[in-house]
């Protein structure tokens, strides 16, 4: 495959899975599409184009490990881990509801493919950290991604877990910043200021790089490079829109934590499956969530 | 009496013959592994010995993430910090993904002495017990500790074991084994039930001597297991002695007499003291003065007995 078609490829799955992201929160009624939406192109890129890993053998020792931290934008993770075949995509139909192996923040001991279960923010890094010192010890080089949001950064954990990181050369840790500067209280800025972000990640001692975390070329070509230096753990900082693919839903803190009506619905899907038809022609735009096999 | 030892003395060296036995022990500590006795652990195996240095939270955290990848995971520090700077932690990270971390905190209770009320965790096994799936375990002697550590080691899921500063006596042979969800009877009797764990089960033995003089003959039962409780073993001798008393170097709400209060309400209503911390803080003093200044003595429970049985 050229990088070209890698990368289209990419954009195919981000739109498709903003796609079911949207009717997956409409449908449960609750959740939070803003943080999934702009999570949406690095988790596409981190599951179609990264990270090793075997919808039919979850537990497959050699695989790369994904820690969603931001637990609150598992529907981003459960449109992946769908399209990728870890379940049937009909369970997208039950996000939220009792019974169903899609919690509203993931649940590993329900759903496979969930690493660890998170949702309490701040506590993703600390557990991936934990995994990378234990696949060192046990001489794998899996790699493990850690997606965190900015808001996030205001836990403390965080800040032990990358001083943690660093110190112990954990350089198959890869932590990345959805950084869309907003959070459910409004703009981080006027929150609680997090500063520069980059720079308090290269103070702690890893090594930064800066993306535009909606440009999957970019992303692709960030994400698989290895640390510049041995034994230093790579920050990616992925400037991203909240709620991005859906006009009314951009920018606007919001849509943080909120389903759209049937209208907004009816307005943001219209959106989004123009971008799918845009990005992936030769895809069927309005086929039901239910399409696929199930498992 | 036999020699004293201290239950943390049982941790480190517990964790390397475990290790040396074949299992995928670990140890997470943050800056009191000389405390806690890791840091022997941490010598014998400095690749399986992580310090977070101070940050509670993060000991957790990388201890769950140990776990995730199917390592047995210990943790350190003191069971104030361990148990409530990362309580959401333990709660989110390792109980609700039901991950193999095993806290083994130290310097629980008053005994720890001098450092004071802000060091003495007297909350602990309250916090611990309500946790789903969490299994606590209050060890009365070093060698029940070293018991209590291998069967924290070798049994799937989160485990808190209950370890003390203070030297406590040898209550148990070598060959002693530790038994999840059972009671052990120390001394039989008919007249009370004294039901104890931790370093109360020795003021608990001495309350029946003193009893006994007066021709009281009370049952010590060593609850080691808050949780999973051993119910009916404790509802047995209730129904057999028709009066209960637990000791514990903890707050009176929340840990073994509640939990005791929870069995007997339900299996075996008789009536019930507590003996324990009475909803305050802790304060400095030397060990055996605080057992004293809090009531903790075999001569309080002693005491207690009396006043219940003259009101049945």
């Amino acid at each position: 495959m050229t990088q070209e078609a890698r990368v289209a490829a990419i954009e195919a799955r981000a739109a498709r899975m903003r796609h079911d992201i949207i009717e997956m929160i409409a449908e449960a009624g609750s959740g939070h599409p803003g943080g999934s939406l702009s999570a949406a192109d690095i988790v596409a890129t981190l599951y179609f184009g990264i990270m090793k890993h075997d919808p039919q053998r979850p537990g497959w020792p050699e695989r790369d490990r994904f820690v969603l931290s931001k637990g609150h934008a598992a529907p981003v993770l459960y449109a992946a881990l769908a399209q990728a075949g870890y379940f049937g995509r009909s369970h997208l139909q039950t996000l939220r509801k009792l019974g169903s192996i899609l919690q509203g923040h993931p649940d590993c001991l329900k759903c496979d493919g969930v690493e660890v279960s998170t949702g309490s923010l701040g506590q993703g890094l600390a557990i991936a950290n934990g995994m990378a010192l234990a696949l060192r010890l046990s001489g794998s080089t899996s790699r493990v991604f850690c997606l965190l949001g900015d808001g996030e950064l205001q836990e403390g954990e965080v800040w032990e877990a990358a001083m943690f990181a660093a110190h112990h050369g954990l350089d198959t840790v890869t932590a990345i910043v959805d950084h869309n500067g907003l959070q459910i209280d409004g703009a981080c800025s006027e929150v609680m200021c997090l500063g520069e972000v980059a720079e308090k990640l290269h103070a702690f001692g890893w090594e930064v790089r800066e993306v535009d975390g909606h440009d999957a070329e970019a992303l692709l070509a960030t994400l698989s490079s290895p640390p510049v230096v041995a034994g230093v753990p790579v920050a990616v900082v992925a400037r991203t829109v909240k709620g991005r693919g859906v006009s009314f839903m951009e920018g606007d803190a919001g849509w943080h934590g909120k389903a759209p009506n049937a209208e907004q619905t009816k307005q943001a899907l219209a959106e989004l499956r123009e971008s799918l038809v845009a990005a992936d022609p030769g895809q069927l735009s309005d086929a039901p969530v239910t399409e696929g096999s199930d498992r | 009496m036999s020699d004293k030892r201290a239950t943390r003395e049982a941790l480190g060296e517990t964790l390397i013959e475990l290790v040396n036995e074949g299992t995928a022990v670990v140890a997470v500590d943050a800056d009191l592994s000389g405390s806690t006795t890791t840091a022997r652990f941490g010598t014998a195996f400095p690749e399986r010995f992580f310090n977070v240095g101070i940050a509670e939270q993060n000991m957790i955290g990388v201890a769950a993430g140990l776990a995730v990848e199917g390592m047995v995971p210990f943790t350190g520090s003191f069971a104030v910090f361990a148990t409530g700077r990362a309580y959401d932690q333990v709660r989110n990270s390792v109980c609700y993904s039901g991950l193999d971390v095993k806290l083994a905190p130290t310097h629980a209770g008053i005994t720890v002495g001098p450092d004071g009320g802000s060091h003495q965790m007297l909350e602990d096994i309250a916090l611990m017990r309500v946790l789903p799936g969490m299994r606590v375990l209050v060890p009365a002697d070093y060698v029940a500790a070293k018991a209590a550590i291998r069967l924290a080691a070798t049994t799937p899921g989160p485990f808190y074991v209950r370890l003390g500063r203070a030297g406590v006596p040898v209550l148990y042979g070598d060959d002693h084994r530790f038994e999840l969800d059972r009671v052990r009877v120390l001394r039989e009797g008919i007249h009370i039930t004294l039901a104890a764990c931790g370093v109360m089960v020795e003021q608990a033995l001495a309350a029946a001597e003193e009893l006994a003089l007066d021709g009281i003959h009370a049952e010590v039962l060593d609850v080691a297991t808050i949780k999973p409780l051993d119910a009916q073993g404790i509802a047995a001798s209730a129904r057999k002695t028709r009066a209960v008393v637990t000791c514990e170097e903890h707050s009176v709400i929340g840990g073994l007499g509640s939990a005791v209060a929870e069995a007997l309400g339900e299996l075996a209503p008789v009536p019930l003291a507590r003996i324990g911390v009475r909803d305050v803080f802790g304060t400095s003093g030397e060990p055996a003065e605080l057992m004293a200044h809090f009531g903790l003595t075999g001569e309080d429970i002693a005491r207690a007995a009396r006043r219940l049985l003259e009101r049945r």
